[in-house]
């Protein structure tokens, strides 16, 4: 058992230098009055430097990570993050710049580096989308979403146009329905057809001028293109409702095609996913959106402007702003990064990435199909959805098949996502992967499908190969211990 | 082709493992017309060359001026170790921990700072880290409409404008009303405040420190609203609760705030750490990912993450909140840097940064024709009053190597001649002496 952090506190044990205060600075009494001092201090750990490396290093060896394992996990696009994009955004220039500098007066000349950097970025991801101007404000894809809602909904308003409604297919991420309603619209649910696109006999039935939007991922979660997608484009903009572009899945179009192309008016984009910055352990993440022109006047506050002279400078006041979804540029450590990769792999590089992705994702799905059941039996894009029903008509689960793979060496697909396939197991290999890591992976998923037949009693007491055995989710909501 | 493993030949043979002849064939239910022409990129470059035009851009950005800058996000000094253990790459190259036996390292992690908050915070619960300090504001203010089934928000102005915009941003489409109560001499109104406080409110929002520096004891504050059955909602400074009283103690109902100072580089505006907490009996509306405890089948403890119910993936559209991820990152960042803090550490930290902020008061107070404006206490940032616009004299400071503060006029109209100035541990005596002639050479 790992012990707490907490329980390898020993009292007075130091693991901290401060400097001391001069005599002159000692003599110096706080005139804070006693009641506004708390009574004890926090109780925080007494442990020593090496303490703490030991307990933080050996955690971190409890993680399955990117770096380590082939991480096929569908709809996150686990990448390789390029080691030259750290240490670019550990540069000292970037990593201790005070992002109120550039609010002083005369200070935007004193992070002309950082500006360049975030105007560029902008420049690169409209020409790589198809868009007219982005922000890379939003700090995650749901924040990206929640902000081209609003933004839409600034667009609506400001024409007078009244609109309660926001479509979303039934594959969508959860974050759209949700992001859809925070932003003030009701959510109606258009159902998929037999192939996996949503049902378009069903999405003009709901399509009418109260719709504000119809948010869609392309290709879809079940890693399926709509050929119909300017059809539905057309019809959505003849009632004045805007597309929304959800970019989880760009890895499979990249360079090859542009949501701005397909009639698409925002579009957000994850930087964790597409431009293979770290996920993390689960963020810090960025989601810039981008907008058609008529989008443009309601982007939210500041702007990045390049003057005549070349320089760059923020512009604050803009009448028709949303105004602040963040309190400055947005990730800046991490936008950074996604500009590093796109530097690194430039036009052909970023065309490449999709093909391989597309190649990969394929392959698995050839190698895979006999033995899984495949809901939607066509061409998949960047990923594949396969569906466990086979195996779980012996009682083994997607879930045990997961738990399975983590005993082989590998991250598990995601699991139980789309919500409209059962059992669902969503396998994104990315471009990244070699076909021998994709072989040893395709030949454990086919062991796991064989031992599904003639052992399935003993995935219920997988995984074995960790610290720990099946956690009980269970008890976690009962007992609801959330800390120490 | 940079990051990318397969050979011409692997990919040949793959495309006929598929049964198609080329690439372009797994393509064919795309309509032709629906591909880009050429795309205007510029062609990749080496790892070297992309390396020397970004140190180029670094170089352009004045990273060394001595920093008196703070407004909510601060210069503290990073221990070597947090950079060494937060960059290890099974904490960065890892997803969310959805397979808890895979993942053990980041939950525990989590685990282990949502409790280093709840008792930096003296709250009950935390969860496991929003995006920033201005996000974890907006989230806790729909989480008390939420709660209350009310509508109206009572603002205190010392909280963060910055902040105050962003809630103002994200209510803008959904029918919730602000009331703004001015500061009256750097403090808290309570006549006011108690005025504002009806049966319509959901919540009152303030800061401590608030954003002029003064620090306050809200528990009056947060007994008023109680009796109208209010909530409280407070952000702090997390430095701070090495010296001064917690927000738990106050009996506030919401803590938020921004976890930057917690080992995090100031980074020209993120990542940083938005953190939250509050009483166990909020937490099923509390948004955002949450670690809980557990056993394996051996009974062995363990870590996953917990009541999801909550959340977007599981309720969609009914969700707390449309939030997806957390600052996972940021928020091992933060548990590192106070494990080595520890209980004597963030006090005497904070003992460091309030008694070289009293000193700079004193030496800064010194000057002709400057007045220090922060007559409540404070932590460590305090308000001048120059003899003339604020703006002007930072923009003269920069030329002296200083960022000497933020002038006040840019979010209060009427406070163009007032400079905040904030002092961290980094800020050595002979620093501030040089500031003070500095500042007297300008005036």
């Amino acid at each position: 058992m790992s012990k707490l952090i907490f329980e390898k506190s020993i009292p007075n044990r130091k693991g901290y230098s401060l400097p001391e205060l001069t005599d002159s600075e000692k003599e110096c009494n706080l005139h804070i009055p006693s009641k506004y001092f708390a009574t004890e201090p926090p109780e925080l750990p007494e442990v020593s430097e090496l303490d703490v490396v030991r307990h933080f290093t050996n955690l971190s060896l409890e993680n399955v990570s990117l770096d380590a394992n082939f991480y096929p996990l569908g709809s996150c696009t686990m990448k390789y993050n390029p080691k030259a994009c750290e240490r670019i955004a550990a540069m000292d220039g970037f990593a201790s710049l005070h992002p109120l500098l550039p609010q002083l007066r005369g200070g935007g000349m004193l992070t002309q580096g950082a500006l360049e950097v975030l105007h560029e970025t902008e420049n690169l991801l409209c020409e790589i989308v198809g868009m007219d101007a982005f922000t890379l404000q939003p700090m995650a894809g749901a924040h990206g979403e929640l902000t081209g809602i609003m933004l839409i909904a600034a667009y609506h308003c400001d024409k007078g146009n009244k609109k309660t409604k926001v479509l979303i297919p039934d594959s969508a991420h959860g974050t759209n329905p949700s992001s859809a309603t925070i932003g003030g619209y009701k959510v109606v649910t258009v159902p998929s057809d037999a192939n996996g696109c949503m049902d378009m006999n069903a999405f003009e039935e709901s399509l009418d001028e109260s719709v504000a939007a119809i948010m869609l991922t392309s290709p879809n979660t079940l890693g399926l293109f709509n050929p119909d997608i300017h059809t539905l484009a057309d019809k959505a903009h003849a009632v004045d409702a805007l597309l929304y572009y959800d970019g989880a899945n760009l890895n499979a179009i990249l360079g090859k095609i542009r949501p701005g192309d397909l009639g698409f008016d925002v579009v957000h984009l994850n930087l964790h996913k597409t431009f293979a910055t770290p996920h993390g352990g689960g963020g810090p993440g960025s989601g810039p959106v981008g907008v058609k022109e008529s989008l443009i006047p309601y982007m939210p506050t500041s702007i990045i402007v390049k003057r005549q002279d070349g320089t760059f400078a923020l512009e604050y006041k803009r009448e028709k702003s949303i105004g602040y979804i963040a309190p400055f540029y947005g990730n800046f450590g991490i936008l950074l990064r996604a500009y590093v990769y796109i530097l690194l792999l430039g036009k052909e590089g970023l065309s490449r990435v999709s093909e391989n992705a597309v190649i990969n994702a394929n392959y698995i799905m050839a190698k895979l199909r006999d033995k899984y059941d495949l809901p939607y039996n066509r061409s998949c894009m960047h990923e594949s959805v396969f569906s466990a029903t086979r195996q779980a008509k012996n009682g083994v689960t997607a879930l045990d098949v997961a738990k399975a793979l983590i005993d082989r060496g590998f991250h598990p697909p995601t699991i139980y996502f789309p919500l409209i396939v059962k059992e669902a197991m969503m396998i994104e290999p990315t471009e990244t992967e070699s076909k021998e890591e994709i072989d040893s992976f395709i030949q454990a998923m086919l062991e796991i499908a064989e031992l599904a037949e003639t052992d399935s009693e003993s995935f219920h007491a997988l995984p074995k190969t960790k610290s720990i055995t099946r956690l009980d989710e269970k008890k976690a909501v009962k007992d609801k211990i959330f800390s120490v | 082709m940079p990051f990318i493993a397969n050979t011409d030949e692997q990919r040949k043979e793959m495309l006929k493992d598929i049964g198609v002849s080329s690439f372009d064939e797994l393509l064919k239910d795309i309509p032709a017309d629906l591909f880009a022409g050429e795309i205007n990129i510029p062609a990749g470059k080496s790892e070297m060359e992309v390396t020397n035009q970004l140190q180029k851009l670094a170089n352009r950005n004045a990273n060394n001026l001595t920093c008196f800058l703070g407004g909510g996000f601060y210069d503290h000094f990073i221990p070597s170790s947090v950079d060494a253990l937060s960059g290890r790459s099974e904490f960065y190259t890892a997803y969310t921990p959805y397979q808890p036996e895979a993942s053990q390292g980041t939950l525990q992690a989590i685990f282990e700072y949502q409790s280093v908050i709840c008792r930096l915070t003296g709250m009950e619960v935390a969860n496991a880290s929003l995006y920033d300090g201005g996000t974890a504001l907006c989230e806790a203010a729909m989480m008390a409409i939420n709660i209350t089934g009310r509508n109206r928000i009572v603002l205190d102005s010392g909280v963060n404008p910055i902040y105050r915009n962003m809630l103002y941003s994200y209510s803008k489409n959904l029918s919730i009303e602000f009331e703004e109560i001015e500061v009256k001499h750097g403090q808290s109104d309570r006549t006011k405040i108690e005025a504002a406080l009806n049966e319509d409110t959901a919540a009152i929002i303030f800061q401590n420190p608030n954003f002029f520096g003064g620090v306050d004891d809200f528990s009056d504050v947060v007994e008023m609203a109680h009796a109208k059955g209010c909530l409280t909602i407070a952000s702090v400074y997390p430095i701070s609760l090495g010296l001064i009283k917690p927000p738990g103690s106050m009996g506030v109902d919401i803590v938020t705030g921004e976890g930057q100072s917690l080992g995090i580089p100031l980074s020209f505006g993120g990542p940083y750490l938005g953190f939250m907490a509050t009483r166990m009996k909020y937490v099923r509306k509390m948004p955002g990912r949450l670690v809980g405890e557990t056993e394996d089948t051996n009974g062995k403890r363990g870590y996953v993450l917990t009541l999801q119910a909550r959340e977007q993936h599981i309720r969609r559209d009914k969700a707390t909140s449309n939030i997806c991820s957390n600052e996972s990152l940021c928020a091992v960042r933060a548990i590192i840097y106070l494990s080595l803090l520890g209980k004597q550490g963030i006090q005497d930290l904070a003992y460091i940064c309030a008694t070289k902020a009293e000193y700079a008061k004193i030496r800064l107070g010194k000057i002709k024709g400057v007045k220090v404006k922060t007559t409540t206490p404070t932590f460590n940032e305090f308000t001048l009053e120059l003899p003339c616009d604020a703006s002007i004299v930072v923009s003269k400071m920069i030329d002296k190597g200083f960022a000497a503060g933020f002038p006040l006029g840019r979010y209060y109209s009427g406070m163009e001649n007032f400079l905040l100035v904030a002092i961290t541990e980094k800020r050595t005596r002979e620093e501030i002496g040089m500031y003070a002639e500095a500042l007297e050479g300008i005036l």
